[in-house]
């Protein structure tokens, strides 16, 4: 793996993706170790409005615990969070997530982008970005504004993508610090995993 | 973008200058929202907006207007729907004179879905529908009962997934991209704009109905507006809200009872 960013104390791991992504997930959530020091928080575009099936399969997959999003809960480390369909989801100062129902961005509610942004104002240096596979420009936008905050962003690479698009949009229009396959992103990971 | 302390200014003069408190609105949406019509507006720096704010009163409404979220649907979630038709319709049903509140009501589709269960559960005619909003605009609409034809489609299959069974569209008159409900359903219903953050109780009802509007307060704002229906709804009433908002947080344990695994309570004390 390039050696290019040092990641000091990330608080928040933050995976959007969409079409072909869940598949990479279900590569990548088996392999992680137990996590302490941040949490995960996933951005999924699903058609379907069940997100209890989703973090069903995760806690099968998974030694990472998952916590199940509700208005106000609190962003605790060592947990998954997914986000739930019909809502964006945003990071509130005091560690906690929101709920929004407002306009579809990017014809998608969660939106990425939303995500990314919101969590970047508040978790600054101490936030990674994330992007996977998908057909859709979504996750762009958001990952420029995580860097701009100091944040660090990493795109799956494309060739390992099952849909390239959403990862070679963000290589063409963001600077990202890693394009990882799924190999890479599992061990980038474990590598920010902070055990003291 | 604006500052996190300049959103603060805000608020505050919003609050001095025309006495609408957003304070305890949850901040990231807050912010959110503040930015877009800044943006959409062709500001570029705070001052000229804040100033605009200040001394234009139309303004000032646009921004209320553009800052509450409207989102709404027919049927949303349509499980829900369900147990109201299945298990709290008959309930209610058993008395006299029924008493309906729409909280954050926002353009009116949660009413009217609610006036069609009504009709088909035979207690429209004992029941009024209460629906309120901070939001003039919306309210404005809701009274009209006109919304976009092409929802009607897939408010149509959500009624379906609620367990629907009659022609939805004979509930509407379809025209020029409009679909006009009919007048016998609006007949139960009273609108009028109330604010949860500093009006109170005004009524008392069998069912209190307030989804997807919490999420856009904080802690302290929503103990205060769960307070509100409490002093609101009659013993074994029942509160209903978003699939993702809880009581948890705002109200102890004992003295309401969750139904299934749908957001919705009854008040057991
Ligand atoms: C997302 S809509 C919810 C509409 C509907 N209940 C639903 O679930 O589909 C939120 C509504 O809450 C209203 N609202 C926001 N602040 C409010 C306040 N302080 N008092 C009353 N209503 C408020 C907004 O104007 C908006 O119409």
């Amino acid at each position: 793996m390039e050696e290019n960013k040092v990641i000091a104390d990330c608080k928040l791991v933050i995976i959007g993706g969409s079409a072909g992504s869940l598949h990479a997930l279900m590569q990548i959530l088996p392999e992680l170790p137990q996590i302490y020091s941040f949490a995960i928080v996933l951005v999924l575009h699903r058609k379907n409005t069940d997100e209890e099936t989703l973090e069903e399969l995760i806690r099968l997959k998974s030694t990472v615990n998952v916590n199940v999003v509700e208005d106000k809960v609190p962003l605790l480390p060592g947990f998954i969070y997914v986000a739930p369909s019909n809502y964006h989801l945003l990071f509130e100062k005091n560690d906690t997530l929101s709920l929004d129902t407002s306009e579809k961005v990017n014809y998608s509610r969660p939106s990425i982008d939303v995500s990314f942004e919101s969590a970047s104002e508040v978790y600054k240096q101490q936030l990674v970005g994330i992007l996977l596979s998908g057909s859709n420009a979504d996750g762009t936008q958001g990952l420029n504004m995580i860097k701009s905050f100091g944040g660090t962003i990493v795109v799956q690479d494309p060739e390992s993508a099952e849909m390239p698009f959403m990862p070679n949009n963000a290589i063409a229009n963001c600077n990202p610090d890693y394009v990882l396959n799924n190999q890479g992103i599992i061990e980038f990971i474990t590598s920010i995993n902070n055990q003291e | 973008m604006i500052e996190d302390i300049e959103l603060e200014t805000l608020i505050n003069d919003v609050y001095e200058y025309y006495g609408f408190d957003f304070g305890s609105y949850s901040r990231a949406s807050l912010k959110r929202r503040v930015n877009r019509i800044f943006k959409l507006d062709g500001f570029t720096h705070f001052h000229d907006f804040l100033s605009k704010v200040r001394y234009d009163h139309d303004y000032y409404k646009r921004i209320v207007d553009e800052i509450t979220v409207n989102v709404t649907e027919m049927f949303r979630d349509p499980a829900f729907y369900q147990v109201v038709r299945n298990e709290i319709l008959p309930v209610l049903g058993t008395k006299p004179f029924i008493r309906i509140w729409h909280a954050g009501c926002s353009t009116g589709e949660e009413v009217y879905s609610m006036a069609i269960l009504l009709k088909e559960a035979g207690l429209l005619h004992k029941s009024l529908l209460y629906a309120t909003d901070v939001n003039e605009k919306v309210l404005e609409t809701a009274k009209k009962g006109i919304f976009p034809l092409r929802m009607m489609k897939e408010y149509s299959e959500n009624y379906r997934d609620s367990g629907g069974q009659e022609d939805f569209t004979e509930y509407y008159i379809a025209n020029y991209g409009i679909a006009k409900f009919n007048d016998e359903l609006a007949q139960r219903m009273v609108f009028s704009q109330h604010n949860l953050v500093s009006d109170n109780s005004f009524n008392e009802f069998d069912l209190i109905l307030c989804r997807n509007v919490l999420i856009y307060f904080d802690n302290d704002l929503q103990k205060r507006v769960i307070n509100l229906f409490d002093q609101s709804l009659s013993l074994l009433g029942f509160l209903a809200l978003g699939t993702k908002e809880t009581l948890k947080y705002s109200i102890g344990p004992g003295k309401y009872k969750q139904l299934d695994k749908e957001k919705i309570w009854r008040k057991i004390k």
